[in-house]
């Protein structure tokens, strides 16, 4: 589909050859570009430093701190764990449950408890509806990115009825402050399973009609094949994770390779990239992920709305849980790859240190090794592709 | 390998650096020596019995009891098997070996911890603040941290 595509990156300017029409030379030496932290394709505010050579860049640079307000520090000054909860909702603010789900595990790790059966899956559907949702953001801005403005409005159009099940769950549409510690804050509507099948009956086609319209559109694969190609060894070194290390041919799945919650009694498949149009681990690959990984989500939904049992929706636990003196650090999979809570109790009601281990934080790490050589137009792309999420980047 | 076979080798290889582990905590920990953790990491990152090639994450800590740390979570992805490692460094002069040259991430990382904590990381390549500001006073995550009256000049209005 593509044919190959030769980057120079040895580009070397000749003084001689610049001369202006009244026979001044032309500066050639290398230049410095802000990008940001306003600029529209840095999805949030984050501000790069580029150093290019003609078009070619040699050094990008990421400055973030922009939406910097310390959670951390809120959490520690919490007069309880569950407060917490609403703060982390906050930090990736497309994919709240995912954080909620991830923080409440982490708790309940620590504080050594079970939560009933029923938890677990009306968890697991959360999340997946979630990943869903957030993919769709992903790949649609994406498309924005890429100069595809039209499956962008299509992407949204199906987010709303995500958006529509959270919100005849717990109220909210954006940050739910859902999953609490030991257990979920409402049980489902009586409506909810039914119009979730229905969800999952209308999405698959609709992932079909996206292929055609982005996905495999020429223009969007030549503008995306072998751009930003990510190695499998640098992938690793950098810790990324998510569709960014699938991208890269790295078969790990956290809900696999770690599993929480009910995921070992659901079957899916991990995808991961395979350089279809171009080279492993491009912008390419780790778009398909995304797209084949919504797929598995809704494979996963409907097993899981088939095996939900009743029962009730909250572990009894006290209402002021007080680990003891533990720490404990655990990892999920949320849309964006590995989101890790290192939780340190000390005995008393709120916890004596939170560090959130993001996966925008780490997978944006990895941006000046992918974009040296790169041309600058195409650092709008590998930026999009690594889909960051600034509130978490941040924190 | 089991927390134990790890504790194991590493004691037999470096002796003395290995100053504390707590085996049977929900997720065991190693204490080593803060100037020695380059070392020690290259060691569990290369050898082919451990291939720690997964920087999970890597923490700040404040004790509050004299002493700052760094808390290193790591993970192997061929062999599965997870450890902690711990290095602490008195507040007076805080200083860790970078293990920036082993894992890219840690990069990052230690830049967050030398932002919050004030731990200075010898041997990392950049060690500038990250997501503060470059002016900005103290180390906010440590746990006697002020917020200041000021900054640049300005009333801080809560």
């Amino acid at each position: 589909m593509s044919e190959s595509r030769v980057i120079p990156t040895n580009y070397v300017t000749k003084p001689e050859d610049l001369k202006t029409s009244s026979g001044r030379t032309l500066r050639t030496d290398e230049m410095i570009i802000n990008m940001g932290p306003q600029h529209p394709s840095t999805h949030g505010v984050l501000r790069l430093e580029i150093v290019v050579d003609g078009e070619i860049i040699v050094d990008a640079i990421p400055h973030i701190g922009y939406l910097h307000r310390c959670f951390e520090k809120h959490a520690e000054h919490m007069t309880n764990y569950q407060q917490v909860i609403p703060y982390v909702d906050r930090m990736d603010y497309v994919a709240s449950m995912n954080n909620d789900l991830a923080y409440a595990l982490a708790v309940e790790r620590l504080l050594k408890i079970e939560v009933p059966e029923r938890v677990e899956y009306i968890r697991v559907i959360m999340a997946e509806l979630q990943r869903i949702a957030s993919h769709l953001i992903a790949v649609g801005t994406f498309g924005i990115d890429s100069g595809a403005f039209t499956p962008f409005l299509y992407a949204f159009r199906d987010r709303e009825f995500i958006l529509d099940l959270f919100e005849m769950t717990c109220g909210a549409r954006l940050l739910y402050n859902y999953i609490w510690v030991g257990g979920v804050s409402h049980d489902l509507p009586p409506t909810f399973i039914e119009k979730a099948k229905e969800f999952c009956k209308y999405f698959k086609p609709r992932l079909v009609d996206f292929n055609n319209l982005l996905t495999y559109n020429e223009i969007f694969v030549k503008r995306t094949a072998k751009v930003g190609v990510l190695p499998r060894d640098v992938a690793i070194n950098y810790a990324c994770s998510g569709p960014m290390l699938r991208g890269s041919g790295v078969d790990w799945d956290l809900r696999r390779d770690d599993p929480y919650s009910v995921y070992h009694k659901l079957h899916w498949d991990v995808v991961v990239g395979k350089g279809e149009v171009g080279a492993v681990g491009d912008c390419w690959d780790r778009h398909i992920v995304r797209m084949r990984e919504m797929e598995q989500s809704v494979r996963i939904i409907e097993q899981a709305l088939e095996a939900i049992p009743a029962g009730n929706v909250q572990a009894a636990i006290p209402k002021r849980i007080r680990p003891d003196h533990g720490e404990v650090y655990v990892r999920t999979e949320t849309p964006r790859g590995e989101l890790g809570f290192y939780v340190v109790g000390d005995g008393t009601a709120s916890p004596y240190r939170v560090k959130a281990r993001g996966p925008a934080f780490v997978n944006l790490s990895v941006l000046p090794e992918i974009s040296r050589g790169a041309m600058l137009a195409d650092l709008v792309l590998i930026v999009g592709s690594i889909d960051i999420v600034l509130g978490e980047v941040d924190r | 390998m089991t927390p134990q076979e790890i504790y194991d080798n590493l004691k037999a290889k470096f002796g003395e650096s290995i100053l504390e582990a707590k085996l049977d905590a929900l997720q065991p920990w190693i204490r080593v020596d803060e100037h020695r953790t380059k070392e020690i990491c290259v060691f569990l990152h290369d050898e082919p019995n451990f291939r720690f090639d997964y920087l999970m994450c890597l923490s700040g800590m404040d004790y509050n009891n004299g002493a700052l740390g760094a808390v290193y979570h790591l993970s192997s992805m061929s062999h599965k098997h997870k450890i902690v490692l711990r290095a602490n460094c008195p507040k007076e002069n805080p200083r860790i070996q970078s293990v920036s040259s082993v894992w890219g991430t840690a990069d990052w990382h230690e830049r967050e911890a030398f932002d919050m904590f004030g731990i200075v990381f010898d041997g990392h390549p950049d060690m500038r603040r990250i997501l503060c500001p470059d002016d900005y006073p103290g180390y906010p995550l440590r746990k006697d941290f002020k917020v200041p009256e000021f900054y640049n000049g300005m009333k801080v209005p809560y």
